[in-house]
Parts: C-alpha cells; structure tokens; sequence
C-alpha cells in the first residue's frame, strides 16, 4: 500500500479516518444502541398506555415481564408459527436455488437466456410484501378468485375451496409467497459464488472424468460454504422476523395459525392496552433465540480443516 | 479452458431445464397479470369470470371508485417518496465516507470499527423497535417522516458493501496526489473519490430506495395519523371493509402502490442484478 504521504512533517492524516467515522457512530448511538438500550430497560418496567411515557422499573420482581410471555401460550405458538413458516419457506427455497445455480453454471448444458431468467425470478423480491399479500389474499379469494376459478376450470377440483379459512393452506400460502420473494435472490448469490470457484479446479475435474454430479456436490458445494452460511444466517434472521406477509394476507388468522413472533410483538404493544413493558420483554427473548441459533448455524457450517 | 472435446449435455435434461426455467418465469410474471388485467375489468366482470388475459375498458370507472373512499394514493405516494430519498440521500452518503474513512487512513482503531460494522449488521431491527418507539415519542418525531429519515445516517451493510466496492477500485495514490495539489481531506472526498464510487452509490441507491418504500413495521409503528401514513403502510385498507367487493378498485390500488417500482426494475434490473451479485461475494 502507498502511503508515503501519510505522514509528511509531523502531520498524519491518521484522525481523518476518525472524523470521517463520526457521522456513522453517532447515528449508531442515538438511533440503535440507546433505543436498544431503552428496550432493555422497558422490559424491566410497566411500561403501558398509549402516549403514556412515565414508567417504574420493577424492583420487586423485575422478571415479571419475561415470565409472563414465557408463559403465554400465544407468544409460544407464534414462535412454533414463526419457525414452521420460516422451515417450509427455506427448504424449498435453498433446494430450488441449488438446483437453479447447478443448470445455469454446467459447464455442459449451456443455458441460454440467463439474464432473462435471473430478472424475472428475482422481480418478486423487489415489490412491496404489503401489496404482493394483499394481492395474494385477492387471488385466493373464496368463493370467487383466480385460483378458485383455474382449479375447477382445469378439473383439479369439484368445488371451490376456503383457502384463508383453513390453517395449512394459510401456512402454505404464506410459506409459498415467502418462498416465491426469495429463491430468485438466494440463487442469484449463489450463481455468483459458484463463478467466483477458481475454473482450473473444475477443469481438472473434468480431465479426471467426473461427472455433473459429482462436480457439484464434491466442488461446488465444499467452495459454497461461506456464501451458504451467509444465505443461512440471513435467511434465518429475516425470517424469524417475518411480519409483513402473514399480516397483510390474512392478519395472523385463522385461529392464530400464521402469528408470528414478531406480529405478537406488535400486538402486545401498539394495540389493545399498549402493553410496551410485555413486547419489550418479547423482542429481547426473540433476539436470544436469533442470536442462539445463529451461533450454532455459524459452528455447524465451521470450516473443520 | 481445457483442451479435451467437449461433450454436450443431453438434449433431453436442457429441455427439462427450459420448461421449468419458462415455468418459473410464468409463476413470477402471473399474478402480477391479473392484477394489471383486473384492474381495468369491472368487479361484474371479475366475478364471472376472475382470471382474463384481455384488458377490459372499466379502468377510469375503478379509479373513480378507488379514489372515492378515505385511501389517498397521492398522500402516501408523496409521504413514500419523502422518506425513500431522504433515507437514500443519508445512507449513501454516509455509508460512503464511512468506507471511505475505512480504506482511505490507516487508524489504530480501523479494524476494530470493521469488525463493529460485520457485527452490528447481523442484529435484527426488531430489537430496537419498541425503544425506537417511545425515544421517537419523546422527542416529539412520531408522525414526522424525519423520524425514519434520519436513522438512515446508520447503515452498516451499505457502508460494507462501499468499503469492498473501494478496496478493489479506489487508487489510493490518486489521493496523494490529490494531497500534493493542496486539496483538503474533504475536498477530496467529495470531488475525487466520490465520482470513482459513482456507480457503486448508484447500486447501493437503488436498494435503499426499494427497502425503504417497501417497508412496512417502522411506518406502521410511528406514523399513525392518516395524512402521515406510506403507501404500504396504505395497502392495508385495500383489504379492509371500505372496499368489501370493490374487486376492480383493489386490484387498481394494488397496481398503483407498486407501479413505481415496476418501472424502476425494468429500467435498471441490469445494475439491481450486478448489485445482488457483488452483495453476497464475501471474503
């Protein structure tokens, strides 16, 4: 690295990376670290109202908050929502996206049209959630709706079917839309991966004789680690998260069935009796279980050489 | 590449590949069809017959409809594009010259804000929200676009994304001869070094665009007076009792609230794909 001018008479240029720094650092304080903070704290207290913003931390029995949600059956079922939904999200999302990175970098079958593919599988990440669940929740509209109307037309039904009534098509739709934002996205970062993969070594594979298969489970996947830990860990704080499509398409209904933790959190404080001190305390249980499971993704992807 | 005669791929697995790559295109494309093709049906038409390939001639009938009730598309339309290129505006900028203090200067704490910043970017937003909540209360910014504005000074994957960017295509000799013409640190920030990064901040824009305008929780949280709301904040209505059985206006709104973004992917998908890309390329 040139850095002859660094230091010229005394003067280093050294602080200006400070100074430049200070924008970024103090927004992290004000605008993360102390509403982090805040929340800690709220979760101590009985914090609750709306516009009420007067609280005593409780120093009688300052887990109260927690205990409370950890014995709330509904806080327990939408983290079993939340996690259901993430799993039937992931699974076929990952699993598609691998095949889809496997056709479009074979080095035998040369896919024509890549570009093409890649924009419109990723078009859907980009549109709002809010609206792509509204619209969702219109198109499995009951008794009448597009998808009510091609499944009878086409004969794959007799009837016509309640889709947001029933707690596995709910799932099912919600985990579908899920999956439907995110393979484009999850494969386009694969696909860069994978041409990231030094050629020589697939080259001396194939001089070795080995066969698609056996390039991509053996070569690629191995030299994927680090971008499938990354999908993974991304994928897994995002969706147990996931907020904006089970709200909109069918607000957590029915019978709570697409509740998610992070939905629960809302209700608990910005409806009913604005309970922030109940979803202070729930965000930061949340936060331990995405943390926890983050930790063993990181120490089950290691790198065991 | 190798010297050996290359064999061809079966004729049979690439037509395979084609007819589930075409299949997939269609799943994408297919429902956002029906919602351009209904909103221009009547809810009479959408009733007998709810998935048409042929536009029909009701278009200003459902506007007049959609417009008719409390939902104001032009409220949330200038409240979203508020907040998108505030927040835009603040996370480029900032992210860059955070990078740029980065790569630029060896300081004795640079590592260590590099380490912060890969840190920090793995915490999940719902940890601050409630805090976020009553802080914004406080200071009297809820109902106030500043209150989601202002927060995007701080953007850690932004300010990762600039720092690899420049690693790789910022000369820092050019610096030093910046520094041999007399230009001050933040001249040469702001007039050499940010063009170089023209088309990074170009990539990075455009993803803090279409987060920002598509983000729902946040908005939902602070803004609550109507005139204040966003539009995915808006979309909820779409849904509610005002438009029960209103099909065609529902299926217009939907089509308003994300036509912006329709014409931003296909202007610019070429960069948002390069973007992705170079996003998950990590060390």
């Amino acid at each position: 690295m040139n850095n002859s001018l660094q230091k010229k008479h005394g003067f280093s240029y050294a602080r200006y990376g400070y100074y430049f720094s200070i924008p970024f650092i103090l927004a992290f304080l004000i605008f993360n670290l102390y509403p982090t903070l805040y929340t800690v704290v709220l979760g101590f207290t009985d914090s609750k109202g709306l516009g009420n913003i007067t609280f005593h931390i409780l120093k009688d029995d300052p887990w109260k908050n927690f205990r409370a949600i950890l014995k709330a059956p509904t806080f327990i079922l939408s983290l079993k929502n939340t996690f259901v939904l993430w799993i039937l999200n992931f699974i076929p999302q990952i699993t598609l996206a691998l095949i889809l990175t496997a056709w479009f970098t074979s080095r035998r079958n040369k896919i024509k049209g890549q570009g093409f593919f890649k924009v419109v599988f990723y078009m859907p990440n980009i549109i709002t959630a809010a609206s792509v669940a509204v619209l969702f929740n219109a198109l499995f509209g009951y008794p009448k709706g597009p998808v009510n109307d091609l499944l009878v037309n086409m004969g794959l039904r007799d009837s016509t079917t309640y889709f947001m009534n029933s707690a596995s098509t709910t799932r099912g739709i919600v985990a579908f839309i899920q999956f439907w934002m995110w393979y484009g996205y999850t494969m386009i970062i694969l696909v860069s991966g994978v041409l990231g993969i030094n050629p020589e070594i697939y080259e001396a594979a194939e001089i070795d004789g080995a066969n698609d298969r056996q390039i991509f489970f053996q070569i690629t996947i191995p030299n994927l680690r680090t971008i499938l830990t990354y999908t993974l860990i991304t994928s897994l704080i995002g969706g147990l998260s996931m907020y904006d499509i089970p709200k909109m398409l069918n607000n957590g209904n029915p019978n709570n069935s697409t509740l998610t933790a992070t939905m629960f959190i809302y209700n608990q404080s910005f409806q009913g009796s604005y309970m922030y001190a109940r979803g202070a305390a729930a965000s930061m249980i949340l936060f331990l279980i995405i943390a926890a499971l983050s930790a063993v993704v990181f120490f089950l992807m290691r790198d065991r050489k | 590449m190798s010297s050996l005669e290359r064999r061809d791929g079966n004729p049979a697995v690439r037509a395979l590949i084609y007819i589930v790559c075409i299949f997939l295109a269609v799943l994408s494309i297919f429902p956002f069809v029906v919602m351009f093709i209904n909103s221009t049906r009547s809810t009479f038409e959408i009733q007998q017959q709810a998935v048409s390939l042929i536009p029909s001639t009701h278009l200003m009938e459902n506007f007049k409809v959609f417009n008719g009730k409390s939902f104001n598309p032009t409220t949330g339309f200038i409240n979203s594009l508020i907040v998108a290129v505030g927040a835009t505006v603040l996370t480029v900028y900032f992210s860059t010259l955070t990078a740029y203090a980065l790569v630029a200067y060896r300081w004795k704490m640079r590592n260590a804000m590099f380490t912060f910043i890969l840190c920090v970017m793995m915490i999940p937003g719902i940890v601050t929200s409630i805090g976020m909540y009553q802080f914004m209360y406080r200071i009297h910014l809820t109902n106030n676009l500043l209150s989601l504005i202002l927060p995007a000074v701080y953007a850690p994957q932004a300010v990762f994304f600039f720092r690899q960017f420049m690693l790789a295509s910022l000369p820092l000799e050019l610096l030093d001869s910046a520094r041999i013409d007399g230009s001050k640190e933040f001249y040469t920030f702001n007039h050499i070094a940010m063009p170089i990064m023209k088309p990074a901040m170009a990539t990075q824009g455009i993803f803090a665009f279409v987060y920002t305008w598509n983000s729902l929780f946040m908005p939902s949280i602070l803004l609550t007076r109507d005139n204040m709301k966003t539009m995915p904040v808006m979309v909820s209505m779409l849904k509610g009792d005002i438009y029960k059985r209103e099909y065609g206006a529902i299926y217009l709104g939907l089509s308003l609230t994300v036509l912006p973004l329709f014409i931003v992917y296909f202007a610019l998908s070429k960069y948002i794909i390069a973007g992705v890309a170079l996003g998950g390329v990590k060390g």
